[in-house]
């Protein structure tokens, strides 16, 4: 790999810290751990974690399709 | 019971079985090759790496003991949420990696690499004997799951004659899985994911309306089960109980043998990241099925007299079978517990293949018979792969079960400790090999010996730091002090010029081919 793609390459790698994003969001209890907005009578601890699969997905997909030529 | 149900689920079974010998055919080649029997030929596209690395992480775990949990524990279960979230981003760019370099070396064991890398053979043995002994409780797991939905159908399930059907079902695996190896797993996982969607989606659909929809289950769960307890002052209660189930748990099953041989089997390593981009997706049927622990509770499945003896049995773990049984008719209910029993006999199968994958190629090659063929290395894995699922059943009749979940969270703490030499070493040969085995040591007796203290009967133990009570997942205490121990002997041993052996492997093994 000549230095040009090289740096490309390590440019692109900053997009794996979008990666961290769910981790935060999801291990951190304070956030999410009550009840209010009720959403189809779901609490908002179990709906909130629930939407964070998809959203896992959305981050992981964004950073697959960014990084996938130095993967 | 209803004898549809039971007819419905043994067609399902039965033509799974017939599959799982007619996958020896598929992608037809050389069985008696291991990296062929053991990892499919390292030829799985990205649909079949789904379905096998789907298979293995979605088990009874998700379809029974979570649930159960839920059920008997309330909001704390919601910790595999987190859990099977967080655990695709952190491995997305360090499992194509290792992909590479073990294409590259024809590793078909995470302890294979481990060896390689840290030019030490009993490195490599200590994470085999680990990965072995991590799966047999978790194995144990997928027999609750199936015995759980056997007795369920109205087999019996006491005394001799009650084991007979387990045990029927289990050497139909283990004869298939002997014949086929991860082919069988693979084609039946295709199978498997189908049924669970129409459970999944059948129930979240049909048992609500029967209940009167979300709100009013949430009604009737007692509060104290809905939310998680605020901790008290100088406590962190559950949150911390919570959030450290999930990250140990999360950051352990990587290192599990089934899910190494899962991604290892795949084509590429653009494979493997496009699964850990996509996979989280199945992570809300996870989170669908564990509400079906709140629906039990507003089902009342316990207290109706005629699932009393089940729950006498088999506690919890009863919550899901009784609530299908009474909310499905009976054909579907059929399909549902094959669902239940085939998405069980798949990882354990994987499972096994993989326990046996370690055997051969990390004791038994590297220490007893150095000089072994090739076909001979994967009749020996053949052969072991029938040991492992005995040792399971012992783990299945030795341990308290009411709560099967902790049956994982056992496997979970022993195999995070092989997570610093397999994870640090694809990025830092830093860590010298000794002070790698030290820190394992540590953590192994550490994490057992806390467990001892909980009876097997938890995996929360409260540490007290600086004031505050931190009730904190055993996995992670123990896997920290391992890494304490294993970075300060590095520096010890450094200082003392002790040996740290050839890296096998080379800087550009890590790296993708220039496009």
């Amino acid at each position: 790999m000549n230095a040009a793609a090289e740096r490309r390459a390590n440019s692109r790698r900053w997009w794996l810290l979008l990666l961290v994003v769910p981790l935060i969001a999801t291990l951190w209890v304070p956030w999410f751990a009550h009840a209010h907005p009720v959403l189809f009578g779901l609490p908002f601890f179990y709906w909130y974690l629930l939407a964070w699969a998809p959203g896992s997905v959305v981050c992981s997909a964004f950073v697959y399709f960014k990084t996938r030529d130095v993967i | 019971m209803q004898r549809s149900a039971l007819i419905v689920f043994l067609l399902l079974v039965t033509g799974v079985s017939i599959l799982g010998f007619y996958a020896a055919r598929w992608r037809r080649a050389d069985l008696d090759q291991l990296h062929e029997w053991g990892l499919g030929g390292r030829r799985f596209g990205t649909w079949v790496t789904w379905f096998v690395l789907g298979g293995d992480i979605y088990t009874a775990y998700t379809f029974v003991a979570l649930p159960a949990l839920v059920f008997g524990a309330g909001a704390i279960g919601f910790f595999a949420m987190p859990y099977t979230i967080i655990c695709y981003p952190l491995v997305f760019a360090v499992l194509p990696r290792l992909w590479r370099v073990a294409h590259r070396h024809n590793h078909i064991t995470g302890a294979d690499f481990v060896r390689d890398r840290y030019d030490s053979p009993l490195l490599g043995l200590l994470v085999a004997v680990t990965g072995i002994l991590a799966v047999m409780p978790y194995i144990a797991l997928q027999l609750v799951g199936i015995e759980v939905v056997l007795a369920g159908l109205g087999l019996p399930t006491r005394g001799w004659e009650g084991d007979l059907p387990l045990v029927i079902a289990f050497a139909a695996l283990a004869a298939y899985t002997y014949t086929s190896g991860l082919r069988a797993a693979a084609l039946i996982a295709v199978v498997k994911d189908l049924l669970i969607y129409v459970t999944v989606i059948a129930a979240v659909i049909v048992i609500p309306r029967e209940l009167g929809g979300f709100g009013k289950i949430f009604a009737a769960v007692p509060a104290a089960k809905v939310m998680l307890a605020k901790p008290a002052a100088g406590s962190l209660g559950s949150y911390s109980a919570f959030a450290t189930l999930a990250l140990g748990s999360a950051v352990a099953l990587f290192a599990y043998p089934h899910v190494l041989t899962g991604t290892l089997s795949a084509d590429s390593p653009r494979t493997v990241a496009r699964n850990m981009a996509f996979l989280p997706a199945y992570t809300f049927a996870l989170g669908l099925i564990a509400l079906l622990g709140f629906m039990a509770v507003a089902a009342g499945v316990d207290k109706l007299p005629q699932f009393a003896g089940y729950f006498r049995q088999y506690s919890n773990n009863f919550a899901v079978p009784a609530l299908f049984m009474k909310s499905f008719s009976g054909w579907f209910t059929g399909v549902a517990f094959a669902a239940i029993a085939i998405g069980a006999l798949v990882p354990a199968a994987i499972m096994s293949i993989a326990a046996s994958n370690l055997w051969t190629r990390n004791i038994y090659r590297q220490y007893l018979r150095p000089e072994c063929s090739g076909p001979e290395e994967a009749r020996q894995a053949k052969v072991v792969s029938l040991v492992v699922k005995f040792g399971a059943l012992v783990f299945a009749i030795a341990l308290p079960t009411s709560y099967a979940i902790n049956l994982q969270l056992l496997g979970s703490i022993w195999i995070i400790q092989t997570v610093p030499a397999l994870a640090f070493g694809l990025y830092t040969r830093w860590f010298h090999r000794w002070a790698l085995a030290v820190g394992w040591l540590v953590g192994m007796v550490l994490g057992t010996w806390m467990e001892a203290l909980l009876r097997f009967k938890g995996a929360v133990y409260p540490l007290h730091l600086l004031g505050t009570v931190v009730p904190t997942y055993i996995a992670v205490t123990a896997v920290v002090v391992n890494i304490v121990v294993a970075v300060a002997l590095t520096l010890v041993f450094r200082a003392l010029g002790i040996a740290a052996g050839t890296d096998r492997t080379a800087p550009a093994d890590y790296q993708s081919a220039p496009a």
